[in-house]
């Protein structure tokens, strides 16, 4: 077929949204959003954090139904009724954490649920090394299909993981966030590999935060914001360019969300200070992101905002800091005394108090009540010289806290969980707060809380500032960042790359400095 | 959202949380009316101090496996342990190796009661403390290390016995396990002391929070401060010295240390604690459920075999009852969650 005849005749289109619009519990997630893909096309998705990407990935990927809109798929509506389904229809969503089996080999997971059966009925081994040799092939991969998939680092689970859905004869393949645990190198392979694919007539959806790749890449973009379109971008002759990106990706006056808190008053000394701080590489997961010379001094007084995207190193910091990870190289001083926390019990008793990520998995415990929830970090100052608690100065205390910040409970007894996203994280504040520390970090401390409480929870940061406290705020929401602020860093794989006060900060530069590397800085 | 609400829910929790903590009770006080109705004689007060004479050992070894447990460990030597450290009792209450086959009572040569049951409990906490350093140290389940530790125990126990029991203690000794105070069998009166000892520590004190909070999220717990590792090796020191004392008790009551003691104890125990409330995923439970879910067992094995049920189809029963305890509890925290 000549070329000028392929051109008049584009791919028929593949997957149609037309305004989707998904509610949960009352709040909009998505409203009136539209998009869609041809074969042989890879549409960029992007998003900041919140934008609705998820929603829509949840939808499509067939976890959550939508409230209203239509999609069709190859002509047909496409309500899927759960991701077996979706994948069953042809479409199939990679996410970050895969969904491979590590104690299977290749082959096994490729061929899971639809072994090949040779004689007697038996599955056939052979038959299914050779197929799976050639599946993986598709993707470059020549390794032993025979290997566990626990030996295979995270860039080869993923092409693992496109190769299966390709056997699935996938028509579209979703990927989201799918280089943010790769090395450059391993990005640069994935991303040959999908203009491979896309010869082939795969369609490809990328949703990723890394505007470089996204750029490099895509043949066409939808912006989402704050669960709406924001627009549609184009390859027009070259690359989409970054700065049209980021106006869509951004553009709204500056945080209507959140207030910015009056300006406060000037900030004290430097209380903690780090220098070229360097984590060790875990050899169980020689991909994660280490620290790659840090540093970064904290003021008594002030909010300090650690921006960066997943896998920027920006929990690490907190983590290597708490003691919680082991340091490879660097100092860290606290009040000029140089500290080497070997365990975050070390890290509490110099005066750091740490607010982790994952509230569920690394805060909250969940069986218990209201009250050992808060005291869990200061027993000793709770009880008596005999070791028994006591239980009416932890009442008095927890009720203090209650009024302080505002946490709506019944009683102290109450199981943890009972409470609603915005109360535990301010039950777990109250931890910290019981210790009086000389530095709190907090770690994306309003994630899972709803939109008001978030609020409360800035404003008790920006108080907890003006007692003294040095507050270091790590966050993946600008918003956020800008509105509570005194001074921001940006962090990109494992490094400090920006640094400015916060009244100098807007949006598109700290994005600027989150997702491009120092030397493509506009 | 209203506060009327909020209450109602707050209600049905505790209503259902009553329930989950007084459900085992409430079995065992129809267990108990069963038996009584099908046989008067149940309710005599020398069966029912009977029972508790029977269910002080295990019971003891349990007070201990709900430390264990409740950090979602388990201790699977702990029959093993006691055979062990009931025949280090017996070689000191004899004096040394070189007496063991001397079945005299007049103890002359022996280093008296109070150096046996401290060598048993000694011995069990060391042993206990070394299981609990190769788990938090070398990163081995606890399901594994003890149960090499079962393995291991049994055979220093027959090691040192040379397989056969050490026999004849003197009446001191003895009296721990035969001896009554008032109508009060003496194991019952240490195994009641011992529950109000470790109640009081893990409802009262700093330590017993770190436990609750070990088990119901380790992660948590180290990144609040606490020192994860020592909690865990200490619940394996704890529930080694409860054997050591169950040991010490189980030796004097039979005038005898068998090699071959405690076979199977471990499921009893754990059976004991389960019964009684306490989540194998570590985090929830009490002493007082552990004591209930003791009492439970004690009560069926008494209250089967004086109605002549054979041991065959008492083993049925407690397994069958074991299953039934822990399906009721997931039902009734399915309730709650919804």
């Amino acid at each position: 077929m000549p070329p000028a005849a392929e051109a008049a005749s584009p791919e028929p289109v593949l997957l149609a949204v037309e305004g989707i619009t998904k509610h949960f519990a009352g709040v909009t997630a998505l409203s009136d959003v539209s998009l869609d893909i041809r074969p042989g096309e890879i549409l960029g998705l992007l998003g900041e954090n919140g934008a609705g990407k998820s929603t829509l990935l949840k939808i499509l990927s067939g976890v959550v139904p939508p409230s209203g809109g239509r999609i069709t798929f190859d002509g047909a509506d496409y309500h899927p009724s759960s991701p077996q389904d979706a994948k069953r229809l042809g479409i199939v969503t990679i996410y970050q954490e895969l969904s491979l089996i590590p104690t299977l080999t290749v082959a096994e997971n490729i061929f899971i649920g639809r072994a090949p059966i040779g004689q007697f009925g038996l599955v056939s081994w052979r038959r299914m090394e050779q197929e799976s040799r050639t599946i993986i092939a598709r993707v470059g991969l020549s390794i032993d299909p025979m290997t566990p998939v626990s030996a295979l680092s995270v860039a080869e689970q993923q092409l693992v993981e496109i190769a299966r859905a390709l056997s699935l004869k996938s028509r579209l393949i979703i990927m989201d966030e799918p280089t943010s645990a790769l090395t450059e190198t391993e990005v640069q392979r994935l991303l040959s590999i999908m203009d491979r694919l896309r010869k082939d007539k795969v369609a490809i959806m990328f949703v990723t935060h890394r505007l470089e790749e996204a750029s490099a890449i895509c043949d066409r973009m939808t912006v989402l914001r704050d669960g709406r379109l924001a627009g549609h971008l184009d390859r027009e002759g070259g690359p989409i360019a970054l700065p049209k990106i980021i106006e869509k990706m951004v553009g709204r006056a500056a945080s209507e969300l959140y207030a910015r808190p009056a300006q406060r008053a000037v900030a004290g000394d430097v209380v903690l200070s780090v220098r070229g701080l360097r984590t060790v590489r875990d050899p169980e997961a020689p991909h994660a992101i280490v620290l790659d010379g840090v540093d970064i001094d904290l003021k008594a007084g002030e909010i300090l905002g650690v921006a960066g995207l997943v896998g920027s190193g920006r929990t690490e910091l907190a983590r290597a800091i708490f003691g919680a990870d082991r340091i490879a190289a660097g100092t860290i001083t606290l009040d000029g005394k140089p500290i080497a926390p070997a365990s975050p019990a070390d890290a509490i008793a110099l005066g750091i108090g740490l607010l982790p990520e994952d509230r569920k998995h690394q805060a909250i415990f969940a069986a218990l009540g209201i009250l050992p929830n808060f005291s869990i970090a200061s027993l000793g100052s709770f009880s008596n010289g005999f070791g028994f608690m006591a239980e009416r100065r932890e009442h008095d205390a927890l009720s203090g806290f209650r009024k302080m910040l505002s946490i709506r409970m019944a009683s102290a007894e109450q199981a943890i969980e009972g409470l609603s996203g915005g109360n535990q994280q301010k039950v777990i504040l109250a931890r910290w707060l019981a210790r009086d520390p000389k530095v709190l970090i907090v770690d994306e401390p309003t994630r899972g809380v709803d939109v008001g409480a978030k609020t409360e929870v800035h404003q008790i940061l920006v108080q907890l500032a003006a007692r003294g406290i040095a507050v270091m705020m790590i966050s993946s929401e600008l918003p956020e960042v800008l509105a509570v602020s005194d001074r921001i860093v940006t962090m990109r794989r494992g490094r400090i790359t920006g640094q400015m006060p916060g009244v100098e900060a807007n949006e598109e530069r700290l994005m600027e400095l989150m997702a491009l590397d120092r030397k493509e800085t506009l | 959202m209203s506060v009327a609400g909020e209450q109602d829910q707050r209600g049905g929790i505790n209503f259902a949380r009553l329930l989950m903590s007084f459900g085992p009770l409430l079995f065992l006080v129809a267990l108990i009316i069963v038996f009584t109705v099908l046989k008067p004689s149940f309710m005599d007060p020398i069966n029912l101090f009977n029972i508790t004479r029977q269910i002080s050992i295990t019971g003891l070894i349990a007070l201990g496996m709900t430390f264990v447990i409740l950090t979602a460990g388990i201790d699977l030597s702990v029959g093993s342990l006691l055979a062990f450290c009931g025949m280090v009792a017996a070689v000191v209450a004899k004096g040394g190796s070189a007496n063991t086959l001397s079945l005299s009572t007049s103890g002359t040569q022996g280093f008296g009661w109070f150096a046996a049951l401290l060598a048993a409990v000694v011995v069990g906490a060391a042993a206990g403390g070394v299981q609990g350093l190769v788990i938090t140290r070398l990163k081995v389940p606890p399901f594994v290390v003890t149960l090499g530790g079962l393995t291991v125990f049994r055979g220093l126990t027959l090691t040192i016995s040379n397989g056969g029991p050490i026999s004849g203690f003197d009446a001191s000794m003895r009296w721990f396990g035969t001896g009554l105070i008032g109508p009060v069998p003496v194991p019952a009166l240490i195994f009641a002391a011992a529950a109000i000892l470790c109640h009081i520590v893990l409802r009262y004190t700093r330590y017993g929070r770190a436990v609750y909070a070990v088990g119901g999220n380790a992660e948590a717990a180290r990144l609040s401060g606490l020192r994860v590792d020592r909690i865990l090796v200490s619940v394996y020191v704890i529930v080694g010295f409860f054997a050591g004392l169950a040991a010490f008790v189980l030796s004097a009551r039979l005038n005898s240390s068998e090699a071959v003691a405690g076979i199977g104890y471990e499921l009893t125990v754990i059976s004991a604690v389960v019964i009684g409330g306490t989540s194998l995923f570590g985090g929830i439970g009490s002493v007082g459920g552990t004591v209930v879910g003791a009492a439970l067992i004690g009560v069926l094995q008494n209250g089967l075999q004086f109605n002549n049920v054979s041991s065959y189809t008492q083993s049925i029963v407690i397994g069958l009852i074991l299953i039934l305890a822990v399906a009721f509890d997931r039902w009734l925290k399915s309730r709650v969650r919804r």
